[in-house]
């Protein structure tokens, strides 16, 4: 709207209520930019007190993550690989079950088909993270467990598998969003040369969409990442560096629900911990949302 | 006929174009039922969480469960108090974030003028939706709770989820105004308007239902957080009423969380019976929405 200018007749109460508006208006926008601000000083101020007490060394060079025990340990790096080992479980499930539903939607079903289905995706996506949470616990873990004996009651995988589904709708619509951004002279172009309707979307539109498919995958591991509710009831409270999902790990986020769940004073260690840890989180995050924005203004450059 | 010739003459008719059609045709079919199971395997976990958390918390869905206090013996425990957070909570972080979010969607799309600023709030919007809500609870902890000296009171929750979904209702706001034609604004702005009257009463008119869908929506997102009002202490147990923003509080998935942690199975079908009632009221806030797309979005 930048091309027309406003009138200037305005007789001066308008033009004050307009310049009034315009600034509140401003403000309210500017509380967005206030929010990272907020974000960024407060992990900033009790990381720094975190680390006044605990060294880098301790921090990145150890094992173990003990700081609830009597014997302290700092180690972050079992919790990292909780949380690691959930997302990439997590991803085994959301992201080829998400890309061929994306591709189903956007390529194959008629509009009568994608209008009875859509609605059931939006569902899934809406449910809130507790009940999945409730779901893993009491439903996939027994599976797992008639399944694998060996499986712990808390453990990595029945977390991962409800995650992925609770996943699945947003990389199946991102998906579909890049697909669509395919111009159709690309389709009929593979067409007029012979390509079937799945040669079509396999090697012509899944590979022109690729960084848009990037982006949905990159923010999908940003929110396997940053999930909490799911790993606090089913994933369990044992950090611990190990690769098999049948067992009890610990996340970053359900170490900080752990600690935010006991009574905990406010100069204690155990406080300034969830504050560096959620530093750390927010950064893995961070850089990952930043990498799927760039890759979504590459691919919307390219086709608009 | 040799080889040679045989080739020449099937290209001519073009069926050197077609191999093995039928072959890749029928692969093709394979693959998109493959693709379609994809699908119908999420909703059919969609259906079996359903049907299962119907079944689990049915014999606990009773009046009880809407009238009762939390308590240590699963036959007297019920929501009151949950319920009663969840709802302030909601009309609370309505009406604060409404303003807040509609307002900064509104110059965003409307007034903001094409500079390095108004890049930096708009990619700052963007990345703010992808923070984890954990990241949120950390942030009112701090800032709220601590800073302000708000404590583990319904205010402090309020505030804290009020910035989770502000982002939310940014991006919605600006898509509902986007779908007005500029047509409307020139129309607006030949006739003598200034911009705020032009957005005021025009632009707003045909844009309010596509900015109350978006508003539901968001509130739907908050009435099922509940991690970061975890973070900033919202408590499990508490057996009073809620009598004011400075009180403590908590709210229905804490309540259910807190049931799903007991190692009691009684207390896992109590949270059954709250995650019906949770869902019930998120299902029917998804309808509104939907009724109000259908009833107030004008198509161009």
């Amino acid at each position: 709207m930048s091309g027309i200018s406003t009138p200037l007749s305005l007789t001066r109460r308008r033009r004050t209520e307009e310049r009034a508006v315009r600034a509140v208006l401003f403000f309210f926008a500017l509380v967005s930019v206030l929010t990272t601000l907020g974000i960024i000083y407060v992990l900033l101020q009790e990381t720094a007190l975190f680390f006044r007490e605990v060294s880098f060394a301790q921090f990145f060079l150890d094992t173990r993550w003990t700081p609830l025990f009597l014997s302290k340990r700092f180690g972050i790096w079992p919790l990292v690989n909780g949380t690691v080992l959930v997302a990439a479980n997590a991803m085994l499930v959301a992201l080829p079950l998400g890309l061929l539903a994306a591709i189903y939607m956007s390529e194959c079903a008629s509009e009568r088909v994608r209008r009875v289905l859509k609605p059931f995706l939006e569902i899934l996506a809406g449910i809130p993270t507790v009940v999945y949470g409730y779901f893993a616990l009491t439903f996939i873990t027994p599976i797992l467990r008639s399944i694998f004996p060996q499986t712990q009651i808390f453990n990595a995988a029945s977390a991962a598998i409800a995650m992925g589904f609770m996943i699945l709708p947003t990389v199946a619509s991102l998906s579909e969003d890049a697909l669509y951004a395919v111009p159709r002279s690309v389709r009929e172009a593979a067409y007029a040369l012979g390509a079937t309707r799945w040669e079509v979307a396999t090697q012509i539109v899944v590979p022109a969409a690729l960084s848009g498919i990037a982006a949905a995958f990159i923010l999908a591991v940003s929110r396997a990442i940053g999930e909490t509710m799911i790993v606090a009831i089913a994933a369990g409270q044992q950090p611990k560096l190990t690769l098999n999902p049948l067992e009890s790990i610990e996340t970053m986020t359900a170490y900080i629900v752990q600690v935010s769940l006991g009574d905990t004073p406010h100069q204690s260690l155990a406080y300034k911990t969830i504050f560096a840890v959620g530093m750390m989180l927010f950064l893995m995050t961070l850089g990952m949302n930043v990498a799927s924005y760039l890759l979504t203004r590459r691919f919307r450059e390219v086709y608009e | 006929m040799t080889a040679n010739h045989l080739l020449r003459t099937m290209t001519e008719y073009g069926v050197l174009f077609q191999p093995n059609l039928d072959r890749r045709k029928a692969l093709g079919r394979v693959w998109e039922g493959v693709a379609l199971l994809a699908i119908l395997l999420g909703i059919a976990v969609l259906l079996t969480l359903l049907v299962r958390v119907f079944l689990d918390g049915l014999p606990y869905l009773r009046p009880q469960l809407f009238t009762e206090f939390p308590s240590r013996f699963p036959d007297k425990a019920g929501l009151r108090s949950a319920l009663q957070g969840s709802i302030w909570l909601m009309v609370l972080t309505a009406l604060l974030s409404f303003p807040l979010g509609v307002g900064a969607g509104i110059y965003l799309e409307e007034f903001a003028p094409k500079n390095a600023l108004t890049r930096f709030i708009e990619i700052n919007v963007a990345n703010l939706a992808g923070v984890p809500s954990i990241i949120y609870g950390l942030l009112g902890l701090g800032l709220f709770v601590r800073g302000l000296g708000l404590g583990r009171s319904l205010l402090a929750g309020v505030l804290t989820m009020t910035l989770v979904i502000l982002p939310v209702i940014i991006v919605s706001t600006r898509e509902a105004l986007r779908a007005v034609p500029a047509s409307i604004r020139e129309a607006a702005l030949a006739l003598g308007a200034s911009r705020w009257e032009m957005v005021r009463d025009h632009v707003l008119v045909y844009g309010i239902g596509g900015i109350l869908t978006g508003m539901i929506l968001a509130l739907s997102r908050a009435i099922g957080e509940t991690a970061p009002l975890i973070t900033i202490g919202a408590l499990t147990y508490i057996a009073f009423d809620l009598r004011g923003p400075l009180d403590i509080f908590t709210v229905l998935p804490i309540q259910i969380f807190n049931w799903v942690s007991m190692p009691q199975a009684a207390f896992q079908r109590l949270a059954a019976a709250g995650i019906i009632v949770l869902l019930v009221v998120l299902l029917s806030m998804n309808a509104l929405a939907i009724w109000l797309r259908n009833r107030l979005q004008q198509r161009w």
